[in-house]
């Protein structure tokens, strides 16, 4: 369904990504596991159209030129939505407002409405506290209103970056779970960017292994869970 | 006590002039993090479409192609010239801005002072460095009330700005463009991200931003109608000064810190020779800033400028 190849991604002349070639298959959960400062994060940018990507890179989305598209575009007409790290919710706003920004470019009024009665259905705690102000919530609240925000824009993709950052472990799984359940219901593809590695392979279903923008091990994810030098690198052995 | 009413309905007139066009530079401040420089010749350009609009009307009239009432006349030029100095806006963020998004800061506030000389000079070369009169479209009618003497014009005035003011805080807080702003001002990276056209966004600020400026030239040419290709700078400035008083991207900051401006010079020169106003005014207001740094009502926004 996407496919990248050769992606490199330089800022200021440094090369972050050196032509890393990956894909994502329908309704599938993919991960990239890698040390901080790898190039995750950069290269869920690139699938955003959010930073440059060098000439020879090709993306493509169900045979779609994805560099032909700008980056509300790729939200609004392809469907691939990005969890930013860190959730960068807009706090100003309340809840409800924060999920219906989310659909600036729906026209259907009946399908918005509907949607958002589902983001209500997997975190019921969204609509207990929908008029309150986004900047209130607690860290597991926010991050479920990053998700649900996501889930609003479209969701034939969703990227996540480091989406168990700073959540109490319990509150870790609930969010895992509500990824699974939309990525089931949905068939929404989930492409996943964590440094916590462990949790990321057992939530998905292949993993990439990125080091210093290069990949460099990926497989099947119970696999890689086995696999020695993951175990070393990333598994605390 | 009729002194100090007479001179407060000529606070409200002066500072409806300094909040229109503050609501203006707010606004681009707030969503675009960015210092319109030119703001304060988008209100003189604003004021000569309207010149032209009404000339225009005035003219179709004489041939006796159609005959409209005054106050019509003066409500058709304030709506169709605020639609077209919106577009005057967004060809300024269309060829001054956009292009310098990513650029230094001090790049883009040097733009805004290089369109502003160009509007400037532009409109001295298009019209020559006469002076234009405004074309009187209503009759001033002086009411007697208890001793304060009110026009026409000045309740016109103060009620159209105030509308205008209210109408602007309704779309922002109502509409989904209005939300887009508010989210944008926030945290202006992720706008894209939401599936929101940023440049729509920035557009749309400009837009509305120059319409209220031009609102306040039509205005301020029904009250002064003298008009001068230099009338935007120190009325820029001094908006300027209203905007950030008012805090970052705060309508209500922006229109009281308007009023504010208008009432602190109004009631100086009530006091003092008149040739001290400035000094002192702008002295009063420097102190408020020193002990209210960010403002009446900065809004809060992420820190964060990039993803």
């Amino acid at each position: 369904m996407l496919n990248v190849k050769n992606l490199t991604v330089s800022y200021d002349r440094i090369k972050a990504l050196h032509g890393i070639d990956f894909q994502i298959n329908e309704g599938e959960i993919v991960c990239i596991i890698g040390a901080n400062g790898a190039g995750k994060s950069t290269t869920l940018r690139a699938i955003s159209r959010l930073v440059p990507v060098g000439k020879d890179t090709t993306m493509t989305y169900d045979g779609k030129n994805l560099l032909a598209y700008p980056p509300d575009k790729v939200v609004s007409e392809l469907g691939i939505t990005h969890v930013p790290e860190g959730r960068r919710l807009f706090g100003n706003l309340t809840v409800l407002e924060n999920l219906q920004l989310a659909t600036f470019s729906v026209k259907d009024k009946q399908k918005i409405e509907q949607d958002l009665q589902k983001v209500f259905s997997i975190f019921s705690r969204l609509e207990e506290r929908k008029h309150q102000k986004a900047g209130t919530l607690s860290g597991g609240e926010q991050q479920m209103l990053a998700i649900g925000r996501a889930f609003m824009s479209g969701r034939k993709i969703m990227l996540l970056d480091e989406p168990s950052m700073g959540l109490a472990p319990l509150l870790m799984i609930d969010v895992f779970e509500a990824l699974r359940e939309i990525n089931q219901q949905e068939g929404t593809a989930i492409l996943l960017v964590e440094q916590n590695a462990r949790l990321a392979l057992q939530f998905s279903q292949r993993g990439y292994v990125l080091e210093s923008g290069n990949l460099v091990l990926e497989g099947n994810s119970d696999e890689l869970l086995k696999n020695p030098e993951v175990r070393k690198a990333y598994l605390g052995g | 006590m009729t002194f100090f009413l007479q001179n407060l309905v000529n606070a409200l007139q002066w500072g409806s002039f300094y909040a229109l066009i503050a609501l203006g530079y707010s606004m681009v401040y707030g969503v675009l993090m960015l210092f319109n420089f030119a703001h304060g010749d988008i209100f003189m350009v604003g004021a000569y479409i309207g010149f032209g609009v009404a000339t225009g009307i005035a003219a179709l009239a004489s041939l006796g192609m159609i005959a409209l009432p005054g106050w019509i006349t003066l409500v058709l030029t304030i709506i169709i010239s605020m639609i077209l100095t919106s577009f005057v806006g967004i060809l300024v963020e269309r060829i001054g801005y956009r292009p310098l998004r990513e650029a230094p800061r001090a790049s883009a506030a040097i733009t805004g002072l290089m369109i502003g000389i160009i509007l400037e000079t532009g409109n001295l070369a298009l019209l020559g460095a006469r002076r234009i009169s405004f074309p009187p479209m209503i009759e001033s009618v002086t009411y007697n009330l208890g001793g304060v003497f009110v026009t026409n014009k000045k309740i016109m005035i103060v009620a159209v700005s105030i509308s205008l003011m209210i109408a602007l805080s309704q779309f922002i807080k109502k509409t989904k463009w209005g939300m887009a702003m508010r989210a944008m001002a926030y945290d202006y990276a992720v706008i894209p991200l939401m599936g929101v056209p940023l440049n729509t966004i920035a557009a749309l600020t400009f837009a509305l931003g120059s319409a209220l400026a031009a609102a306040a030239g039509i205005l301020f040419g029904v009250a002064y109608p003298v008009l001068d290709p230099y009338m935007g700078i120190v009325f820029g400035w001094k908006a300027f000064v209203a905007a950030i008083l008012g805090g970052r991207g705060s309508i209500l900051g922006a229109t009281l810190a308007g009023f504010l401006l208008g009432f602190i010079e109004i009631f100086v020169a009530m006091i003092f020779p008149s040739t001290l106003r400035d000094l002192i005014a702008y002295s009063i207001i420097l102190m408020i800033l020193v002990f209210r740094p960010h403002g009446f009502f900065g809004e809060p926004y992420s820190a964060k400028l990039r993803l």
